[in-house]
């Protein structure tokens, strides 16, 4: 007799706000199968290259994922500037690190908060959300809004940071630092955190490499792989070192995430400490041509931009592989076997971010 | 109209339930939309809950873009509230489409699947003003309860213009 049961998670559910519908098959309480559906979100992003020109397609890049938005413009920018053979000035290499990180913290706190609602710990989730408003204050002194920052152009950056606002900056950090270390004995130490966490959704350090994980997935399973170490925009200059977990299970990548969002803090710290002078932008010397490639670490893992022009204003192909599509194969690997009330905290735990995986 | 009655209709004006769909966004609006509930803007405070439930709900929260795929869902989870609902609209997506209005998949904005009440623009807008749509929502509701006098009918924001247009036409 055939004992399965199909359960559908989907699109609509309060764990989620993201459309992702996966059907899973279960066996009294464990999961056997995971079938996922996608295509909720697929806006058909990438043909919009065609009808607008490469500095309009800044602004839509950005709004394939709000979370992370001024990450994927910083990788378009450096695409493109990489085809049209110019270099970012000094100045807008370190202010790209400063709001690129600035929305890593952001993203990671975010997602910290949501984790803690995934094992029903609600009261972190609002402790976190409560800290993290602290970066929107940020974000909306320094770019003038609080999501979309649209501070990125091709050749530079649109906004500059006075020295007022960089002091005002600092102090605001600081405070941001005290709530983040405030809440490190509940979220590293807490038995109810540790309970519901602890060796669920193992991921073996060969399994991460063989599915092909990303960030923080694969750092959590102790590959020391990201993508600043490469040193794009100013991450050269800066002190940078991966954070590495060893056990490959959600409460690894929880521990990721935590340490990388008080890294991340510091990384603004020193970067708006040195912070050169220089123009913002350069001038482009024309139309994009040929073809380029260029990878960045986002905050869920490496986010890759392909674009292909031919000398005119739009460009002929854009192509962007995010790391959500990466990591839902060791998803699907990791659920099986699962009891059904895990769910949410292992699919919350690769940080999925439907929106820039369906475009 | 009984008495008992009177008391459950304003008592859901009172502590309005709100379901919240994204249809397809950046998620720029879902972090707004959820800042609302956490402790800076903390709407709970004014008895307005989140729920996942439709069936539970009095005000929807629409969100993103609406393409052909997810239209028959955000169709769906309108049918299964009860009425008298009110529907909002968040985000320059969800109102027409926004930057991705040119691109196959997309049609112009919710109110193309159902009916909405209130248009809240913005890429993405403040939780504040998220706040005010949604008390906006709740002045619709009243009047479709028979409550309080209908509010002004919802215009997408630059329909004036084309109005004003067609009068002077």
């Amino acid at each position: 007799m055939n004992r399965t049961t199909v359960i559908p998670f989907g699109p609509q559910h309060p764990v989620l706000p993201e459309p992702l519908h996966i059907k899973f098959v279960v066996e009294d309480e464990t999961v056997v199968q995971a079938v996922p559906q996608l295509g909720f979100v697929h806006r058909g992003l990438e043909s919009l290259v065609r009808t607008k020109d490469f500095k309009q397609m800044v602004f839509v890049v950005e709004r394939i994922c709000g979370i992370c938005s001024c990450i994927h413009a910083n990788c378009y920018c450096n695409a493109i500037e990489d085809m049209l053979g110019v270099t970012a000035p000094p100045r807008a290499q370190f202010l790209r690190v400063i709001w690129s990180e600035l929305h890593r913290v952001h993203s990671h706190l975010l997602w910290l908060g949501l984790f803690a609602d995934a094992f029903g710990f609600e009261s972190v989730f609002h402790q976190f959300w409560r800290i993290r408003e602290h970066v929107m204050d940020i974000c909306e002194a320094t770019a003038g809004n609080r999501v979309i920052l649209s501070v990125n152009v091709v050749g530079g950056v649109r906004r500059d940071l006075t020295p007022d606002q960089i002091r005002w900056m600092l102090e605001q950090l600081n405070e941001l630092e005290k709530g983040v270390l405030d809440m490190s004995k509940t979220m590293l130490q807490d038995y109810t955190v540790q309970e519901r966490t602890r060796g669920i959704g193992v991921l073996s350090k060969n399994d991460a490499r063989l599915l092909g994980a990303a960030g923080p997935t694969l750092r959590g399973s102790g590959w020391a792989c990201d993508e600043r170490m490469r040193g794009y925009a100013a991450y050269k200059e800066l002190n940078f070192v991966p954070v590495v977990e060893q056990d490959g299970d959600c409460y690894a990548r929880s521990k990721v995430r935590f340490y990388e969002t008080l890294h991340s803090l510091e990384l603004i710290r020193e970067a708006l400490h040195r912070l050169p002078e220089s123009e913002l932008a350069v001038k482009l010397p024309g139309n994009p041509d040929g073809e380029s490639v260029f990878r960045v670490e986002q905050p869920r893992g490496e986010l890759f931009y392909y674009v292909r022009a031919n000398g005119g204003k739009m460009l002929e192909r854009m192509r962007v592989r995010t790391p959500t599509f990466a990591n839902i194969p060791p998803l699907l690997h990791m659920l099986p076997g699962c009891k059904l009330p895990d769910i949410p905290v292992i699919v919350l735990s690769i940080d999925p971010c439907i929106s820039c995986t369906e475009r | 109209m009984g008495f008992v009655e009177n008391i459950i209709k304003k008592s859901r004006l009172k502590s309005p339930w709100i379901v919240h769909f994204d249809c397809g966004s950046c998620n720029g609006c879902d972090i707004e939309v959820l800042a609302c509930l956490t402790p800076l803007y903390d709407v709970e405070r004014f008895g307005v809950v989140n729920t996942g439930n439709p069936k539970h709900a009095d005000v929807l929260l629409v969100t993103g873009t609406v393409n052909h795929r997810n239209q028959h869902v955000l169709r769906q989870i309108y049918d299964q509230m009860p009425g008298p609902k009110a529907v909002v609209s968040i985000g320059a997506c969800n109102l027409s489409g926004g930057v991705f209005k040119d691109s196959y998949n997309i049609l112009n904005g919710a109110h193309t699947v159902i009916p909405v009440d209130v248009f809240v623009p913005g890429c993405p807008p403040k939780p504040e003003a998220i706040i005010d749509g949604v008390v906006t929502a709740l002045n619709v509701l009243g009047a479709k309860m028979g409550l309080v006098p209908a509010p002004a009918p919802a215009r997408m924001p630059g329909d004036e213009d084309v109005l004003q247009g067609a009068e002077s036409a």
